[in-house]
């Protein structure tokens, strides 16, 4: 742990950021979730992945969901698709309910899914043909947006023949094509190594503050959610439920260098607090039981 | 080692081997049956369980080019030679119908090179082709109906639900059963045969469509949705392209199946094509002719296979193979 005494607390915002929120706060809510329910019903029981969840979301606000495995995110994110109904509550986009997927709300997803059978180029252009675009008219526009992910030079390949970081931005530039007002992203570099995950991050701050969108962006990983994030919303597990709205209190705009700054280290030692209760509480989930067999040789010691 | 045991080993598992060895075990395939089917019939000692009489000597039931079990050929030989009169000669011989792989190769000849022994009689490539307008018909129509059927029904509960209970009964009924009814309704020519493939092929084909459909990955067609595809659009922009690789491949196999019904449907009213010319050559026991028009067969169903193979390979470049090369 670090030293208690030089973290400030994570309430306390600089003059900037205070007069960022206050801004962000006056613009129109985009996304407004009042008393999400929602329960799975299968042949095992009924499991509540999410209960009572209630958030606003301004316009182009970027917010991360943070929370333990388990604790709803994905289903949060699918509801607000609209590819997963809820049990109860209100969901509402621009002040109407959420029915059914639309184009409104692009989503990228943790494992890709770009249509195999089409080509870089063509997979964006998906969207506006279904949207009644023609070929001639999505294939230039297509382009504008693989240049905005920087794939330009890759439009005719296929996508088992791109690398994971590069898959992930045709899924951004694929979504973002269809100029969504919300874009849903679920652990969209959670399969992706370190260093290609942090170059996505910048890349999609950058592009977040070129266009007209408002982020939903799930996490499980801490630096990346203060990193990116206006406000954390911070879930706790079975059932779902929110703990926290967090204003993130480092300024933007956002370099690597700020995740060893007092404000960065004071939400993440909050978000550790909120998230790993160890010290202050027991845990409620039980820990993983260890009994250590050893396998190797007696005086073969490694440490 | 490691290294090398992977780059030369024979039994990685689902990793290509190289086109060399491709090569070597794609003629081996065929090379080791035939090398099988010549020890058979070269080698004197194995098997051979009768006797080609080239001498009668004394035996009085026996006669010049008579085959013979050698059991009785053994035992009359003793008699002759106890009782002092002329023994007859023999060479161990196969039975009739394992003619000798020259013996076949030279029918195979034959069939395109002489006319027909009947008057009336037809080569056999026109026999084949009698066949293959069968085959080719009966194909195309169950592939008509049954390949958007299947497809409707792998996308659509609503169509699995009402069609797949029947499909599922009626794909037990064999199809030569319904031979005789489909002469009565289609009289005696072509139309019963080819129902009789359709009846054969259909209700697979459904069935193994519609499962081949459902196969494709939902995350596909729920990315799709959130990009705003119509319900419409989903079944024409995401389904069915993304199953064409694998609905290709079905179709390669139903074609074989197809095949298989050809013999049993020929033989339906009256008699046509290969079957025919089949029957007719094992009547006269002319096994070897059989024995080409066999095979004939399957050089002709795997020469289709082997193109439409190439052909899927080069439509569905995106397609990644299923082994690691
Ligand atoms: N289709 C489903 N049917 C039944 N239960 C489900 C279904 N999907 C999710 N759940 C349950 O709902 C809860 C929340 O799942 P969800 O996938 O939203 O978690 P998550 O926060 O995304 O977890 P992770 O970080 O591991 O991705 C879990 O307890 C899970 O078992
Ligand atoms: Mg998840």
């Amino acid at each position: 742990m670090t030293n208690k005494n030089s973290i400030p607390n994570y309430l306390d915002q600089s003059v900037e950021v205070k007069a960022r929120f206050e801004k962000l706060k006056n613009r129109d809510v985009i996304l407004e979730v009042k008393n999400l329910t929602k329960v799975y019903k299968t042949n095992k029981g009924e499991t509540t992945a999410l209960k009572n969840v209630s958030f606003k979301t301004h316009k182009r606000e970027f917010v991360c969901i943070i929370g333990p495995s388990g604790c709803g995110k994905s289903t949060l994110a699918r509801v607000l698709a609209g590819l997963e109904g809820y049990s109860g509550g209100e969901v509402l986009l621009d002040g109407k309910p959420i029915e059914g997927p639309g184009r409104d709300r692009g989503m990228v997803f943790q494992g890709y899914t770009l249509f195999p059978w089409r080509t870089v180029k063509q997979n964006v252009m998906f969207g506006l043909e279904m949207n009644g675009m023609g070929v001639n008219q999505a294939g230039p526009e297509a382009e504008l947006w693989l240049e905005l992910v920087g794939l330009e030079k890759f439009a005719n390949a296929y996508p088992h023949e791109l690398s994971g970081g590069m898959k992930q931005r045709v899924a951004i530039a694929r979504a973002l094509v269809n100029q969504p007002r919300i874009l849903l992203m679920d652990e969209p570099f959670g399969a992706l190594d370190a260093q290609t995950r942090s170059k996505m991050q910048a890349h999609l701050l950058e592009i977040w503050r070129n266009i007209d969108i408002t982020v939903v962006f799930i996490t499980h990983d801490l630096d990346e959610a203060i990193f990116l994030a206006d406000r954390i919303l911070v879930l706790k597990a079975h059932p779902g439920e929110v703990m926290e709205l967090i204003e993130v209190p480092v300024p933007r705009p956002r370099q690597l260098s700020q995740i060893n700054s007092p404000e960065f280290l004071a939400t993440k030692a909050r978000l550790e607090a909120l998230i790993h209760p160890h010290e202050e509480q027991e845990s409620t989930e039980e820990p993983i039981q260890q009994r250590m067999i050893r396998f190797v040789n007696v005086a073969d010691n490694v440490e | 080692m490691k290294a090398k045991f992977f780059v030369t080993g024979w039994f990685n598992v689902r990793q290509e081997l190289s086109k060399e060895r491709r090569k070597i075990i794609g003629w081996a395939s065929f090379l080791l049956p035939i090398l099988i089917w010549c020890t058979v019939s070269y080698v004197p000692f194995v098997w051979h369980p009768e006797v080609l009489v080239e001498k009668v000597g004394d035996v009085d039931y026996f006669q010049e080019g008579m085959r013979i079990d050698k059991a009785i050929y053994l035992e009359e030989l003793a008699n002759m030679k106890q009782q002092g009169k002329k023994a007859p000669q023999g060479e161990p011989a196969n039975p009739i119908y394992l003619p000798a792989p020259h013996e076949v190769a030279k029918a195979f000849y034959n069939a395109f090179t002489t006319p027909p022994a009947q008057k009336d009689g037809l080569w056999m490539h026109q026999s084949l082709w009698q066949s293959i307008q069968v085959i080719f018909w009966g194909f195309v129509i169950s592939s008509l109906i049954g390949v958007p059927l299947g497809v409707l029904c792998g996308t659509y509960s609503l169509f699995a639900r009402l069609f797949e209970p029947f499909i599922e009964f009626f794909r037990y009924l064999p199809a030569p059963a319904f031979g005789a009814l489909m002469v009565a309704i289609l009289g005696i020519y072509d139309g019963p045969k080819i129902a009789i493939i359709v009846i054969g092929t259909f209700f697979q084909q459904v069935l193994v469509i519609s499962n081949t459909t459902r196969k494709l990955d939902y995350s596909l067609i729920e990315a799709a949705m959130t990009l705003g595809t119509s319900k419409w659009k989903l079944l024409t922009n995401v389904v069915i392209p993304g199953i064409l690789p694998s609905l290709y491949v079905d179709m390669r196999i139903l074609l074989g199946w197809a095949w298989t019904y050809l013999i049993v449907a020929e033989l339906i009213g009256t008699s046509s094509g290969i079957t025919l010319y089949i029957t007719q050559q094992a009547r006269y026991q002319h096994f070897e002719n059989v024995y080409a028009a066999i095979f004939i067969i399957g050089f002709i169903g795997l020469g289709t296979d082997l193109i439409l193979a190439w052909l899927g390979r080069r439509m569905f470049r995106w397609d990644k193979p299923a082994n690691k090369e």
